[in-house]
C-alpha cells in the first residue's frame, strides 16, 4: 500500500474523534442519570413505586 | 358571554407550538431514549463497514495510489463541517425567533462536535495534500473558508461560556452562528468562483459524480455512517446537557430552602 503512513494517521484520526466523543457523550449521560436519581425526588418516587409494585 | 372550553375552536398547529411540544424534558428524555440506539447502532455498522470497505477493497487510483483511500474520511468530515454548523444555524435561529429552550442547548452541543469533525477535515486533507501537492497547506480559498469555519464555530464555543448568565451567551451564540451562516455558500462555491488547487465538487445533486461507482459506494456508506454517529453523538450530549439542567435546578431550589 503506498502512502502508508499518511493513510494510517487519517483513519487513525477519524476513530479518535468519533470514538473520544461518543464514549465522552456516554459517560456524561450515565453521571447525570446517577446524579439525578440520587436527588429528583420524581425519580426516587418513580423508583420507590417501581419497587413497591414489585 | 362565556365560552365553555368544549366549544374553544381548536387551534391550528404552528411551527412553534408543534415544536414547544418536544420543550418538555421528560418528553424529549423519553423519545431521544427511544431514537439513541436506532441512530448509534446503523452509525457503527455503517461507519465500521464503509472505512473497511474503503481501506481494503476499493480499488487505489490510477493516479494517487491508495492515497485515495483518505477521502472515506476526509469527504464525509467536510460533509458535517457544514451541515453541523448549518444545524447549528437552524437551532440558534428557532432559539432566538421561537425561544425554543431545546435548540440553545442543541446549538451548544453541536458546537464542540462540529469544530472537531471540521479539524478532522482539516487534518485529513493535510495528510491528503502533503503526498499529492508536496504540501501541508495552502492558502487556497476553499482550505481557507474552511480554517474561517473552524475559527466561527471556536468562537461560538466561547461567546456561549463567556457570560455568567447563561441566557445572554446563547444569545450572542446564536447572533455570531447565523452571521457566519453567509461562510457555508462562500466554502461550497469556492472551488467556482476562484482558481483554485482544490479540486471541484466530486458529488452533485444535479449531476453524475465524477469518480468511479467502486469507490462512490464506500463513500456515500462512509458519509451516511458519519452523518448518524455525528446525530447520535449529538443526540446524546443534548441528553446529557437536558439532565445536567435539570440537576442544576434542583441543586438552586434546594440551596433556596431554608431548613427549620
Amino acid at each position: 500500500m503506498t502512502h502508508l503512513p499518511f493513510i494510517a494517521a487519517a483513519y487513525g484520526l477519524a476513530v479518535l474523534v468519533g470514538a473520544g466523543f461518543a464514549v465522552d457523550a456516554w459517560l456524561r449521560v450515565g453521571r447525570a442519570r446517577r446524579k439525578l436519581d440520587a436527588i429528583d425526588p420524581r425519580r426516587q418516587r418513580a423508583r420507590s413505586a417501581r419497587e413497591h409494585d414489585a | 358571554m362565556v365560552r365553555s372550553v368544549d366549544s374553544t375552536p381548536a387551534l391550528a398547529p404552528s411551527p412553534a407550538r408543534s415544536l414547544h411540544r418536544f420543550a418538555n424534558p421528560g418528553r424529549f428524555l423519553r423519545i431521544s431514549g427511544w431514537v439513541l440506539p436506532w441512530l448509534a447502532i446503523p452509525a457503527l455498522v455503517l461507519t465500521l463497514g464503509g472505512l473497511a470497505w474503503g481501506l481494503f477493497v476499493a480499488p487505489a487510483d490510477y493516479q494517487q495510489g491508495d492515497a485515495v483511500r483518505i477521502i472515506y474520511i476526509h469527504v464525509p468530515a467536510a460533509w458535517l463541517a457544514s451541515g453541523g454548523y448549518l444545524a447549528l444555524a437552524l437551532c440558534s435561529a428557532v432559539a432566538l425567533v421561537w425561544r425554543h429552550p431545546l435548540a440553545d442547548l442543541a446549538a451548544v452541543e453541536i458546537g464542540p462536535v462540529g469544530a472537531a469533525f471540521t479539524a478532522l477535515c482539516l487534518a485529513t486533507g493535510s495528510l491528503w495534500g502533503k503526498p499529492m501537492w508536496g504540501a501541508w497547506w495552502v492558502w487556497d480559498a476553499r482550505l481557507t473558508s474552511v480554517l474561517v469555519l473552524f475559527f466561527l464555530y471556536f468562537g461560538h464555543i466561547a461567546l456561549v461560556r463567556a457570560f455568567d448568565d447563561p441566557t445572554r451567551g446563547y444569545r450572542a451564540g446564536a447572533i455570531l452562528a447565523l452571521v457566519g451562516v453567509v461562510n457555508l455558500p462562500v466554502i461550497k462555491f469556492s472551488v467556482d468562483w476562484w482558481n483554485t488547487l482544490h479540486q471541484p465538487a466530486t458529488l452533485t445533486v444535479t449531476g453524475s459524480p465524477s469518480m468511479h461507482v467502486d469507490m462512490l459506494w464506500p463513500l456515500l456508506v462512509c458519509i451516511a455512517g458519519f452523518s448518524l454517529g455525528f446525530a447520535a453523538i449529538v443526540t446524546a450530549r443534548l441528553r446529557a446537557a437536558v439532565m445536567e439542567r435539570r440537576i442544576r435546578g434542583l441543586l438552586l431550589t434546594q440551596a433556596q430552602v431554608p431548613e427549620w
